[in-house]
């Protein structure tokens, strides 16, 4: 082989590597750490580009719902002030919305679902192995973002959930179409046990981004100050931030 | 640039430069891939054919394991590994793909020429193997070996690279066409694990008929490249 052809094959791949990296700053994930943070990274910036368009996840018919959706996680928080809004069928819960928005607030769960919804058959995949499909019915995330007027600044959206979890999504995720804060489930009232009464839907990641029990959003420009700044409660076990895999 | 003299081709090495450390750096990225999968496996040991599956369906096949759950860590650390792994093998792949078909060093070591497809030599080669003695030929790869090649790096680890990325959320997304080529989500993870399987078999073959034709004489050109039509040399 021509050593001439190769050195410059090599400098080509490095300089295009280079402007790469260079337009597509500020597309890293929150957590770059550790050995593995290199391909997490590589992971991230090459599910963006291929997503660019915000093309949807696959839907399906209702023949094709699994019967027995699986339960994962907590299936009914013990926390004293959920149980009473179960008690109470949820008719006095709120969702606090705060962080860069020009109108924080709780919003009740009336108000969420007199806003337009969306009904989506999806497939569920667990980071375990198996895969699930159910119907979830909610409010787009970008509605209610929009609603809240969240500020151009906005990079991420944080959860905490009733149960102790907490995660986030970078915009793209977020404003996606088939992203939900979901309180239907299978034609039904979301069950307790699937996080009742609203859960996050998203579409184009695992299932542990989907929390259940969603008790607060956030809307921030960074996620760096925030618990131990990886941006995902998940990533402390070992599990990346990003999880569209 | 130093000028080479015209002799060259009689001292090029038997395997060049590129394929050695492509072999090798696949080598390494395989073993952790399969350990690493392992890792992920134990999870959910079940198998399912078409979209979706778990404990309480029925399973196509099982390993007779008890599923690790609770130790997070194992397929944490498996899951890591795996995606780490993988990004270094598909770079590592299209590298050697692409000076392979750049250098034509497909079409000169992997094409069988015409007297190897003959049906005497054949059936002769396939009684050498039979009979566990050395297959090598006097240059280049016999055509059991272009024919196991060529499956491999042709057939088997793309398959398995499609198939493990139609387990991805945002892949399929983009590409959905992945899920009507394995016939579902569930269906790509079984045929992802069923296609290890078989490159596992394959390493294990390769590496016996590595001993049977000369353990040194073919495991140091791969490592040093090795003077050309030196094949198989029993020690």
């Amino acid at each position: 082989m021509k050593k001439p052809s190769r050195r410059k094959l090599l400098a080509g791949f490095a300089g295009a590597g280079g402007a790469y990296l260079a337009a597509s700053r500020g597309t890293f994930p929150p957590a770059c750490r550790g050995i593995f943070g290199a391909s997490d990274a590589l992971t991230f910036a090459a599910h963006r580009a291929l997503l660019s368009h915000q093309p949807l996840a696959r839907e399906f018919g209702r023949e094709m719902i699994t019967k027995n959706f699986p339960v994962n996680g907590t299936r009914n928080p013990e926390d004293a002030s959920y149980q009473k809004l179960l008690a109470g069928r949820f008719t006095d819960w709120r969702l606090p919305v705060d962080g860069l928005v020009s109108n924080p607030g709780e919003l009740p769960l009336s108000l969420l679902k007199s806003l337009p919804s969306r009904t989506q058959i999806t497939q569920h995949s667990c980071e375990e192995g198996w895969s699930a499909i159910g119907e979830w019915t909610g409010v787009q995330l970008s509605r209610v973002l929009e609603r809240v007027g969240a500020i151009p600044q906005a990079r991420y959206v944080v959860f905490r959930t009733v149960d102790g979890w907490w995660d986030s999504l970078d915009m793209s995720d977020a404003m996606h179409p088939q992203t939900l804060l979901a309180y239907g489930m299978n034609g039904g009232d979301l069950p307790v046990a699937h996080g009742a009464p609203l859960r996050l839907r998203v579409e184009r990641q695992l299932g542990y981004k989907n929390l259940k029990f969603v008790s607060r959003i956030t809307v921030t420009d960074r996620v760096d100050n925030i618990e131990d700044g990886t941006g995902s409660g998940a990533f402390s076990a070992g599990f990346p931030w990003y999880a569209g895999i | 640039m130093e000028l080479r003299p015209e002799t060259e081709s009689a001292r090029e090495s038997r395997h060049k430069r590129p394929v050695r450390i492509t072999h090798w750096v696949n080598a390494m990225s395989f073993l952790a891939l399969t350990v690493s999968g392992v890792g992920i496996l134990l999870a959910h040991p079940r198998f399912y054919w078409g979209e979706t599956g778990y404990f309480d369906t029925p399973a196509a096949f099982e390993l007779p394991i008890k599923p690790v759950l609770e130790e997070l860590w194992v397929r944490a650390w498996g899951r890591n590994v795996h995606f780490m792994a993988a990004w270094i093998a598909v770079g590592n792949g299209l590298a050697y793909a692409g000076w392979g078909f750049y250098t034509g060093h497909f079409r000169t070591r992997f094409l069988p020429g015409r007297e190897q497809l003959e049906w005497k030599s054949i059936s002769a080669l396939i009684g050498k193997h039979l009979r566990l003695k050395n297959p090598s030929e006097a240059s280049g790869y016999n055509i059991l070996q272009k024919f196991a090649y060529s499956c491999v790096v042709f057939g088997l680890l793309p398959l398995l690279i499609l198939s493990g990325l139609t387990m991805s959320p945002g892949v399929t997304a983009a590409f959905p066409q992945l899920f009507t080529l394995f016939g579902g989500r569930q269906s790509a993870r079984t045929i992802h694990f069923i296609l290890a399987n078989v490159l596992l078999l394959f390493v294990v073959i390769h590496v016996f008929m590595t001993f049977l034709a000369g353990f040194r004489g073919n495991v140091m050109p791969m490592i040093t490249g090795g003077p050309r039509g030196q094949t198989g040399v029993k020690r």
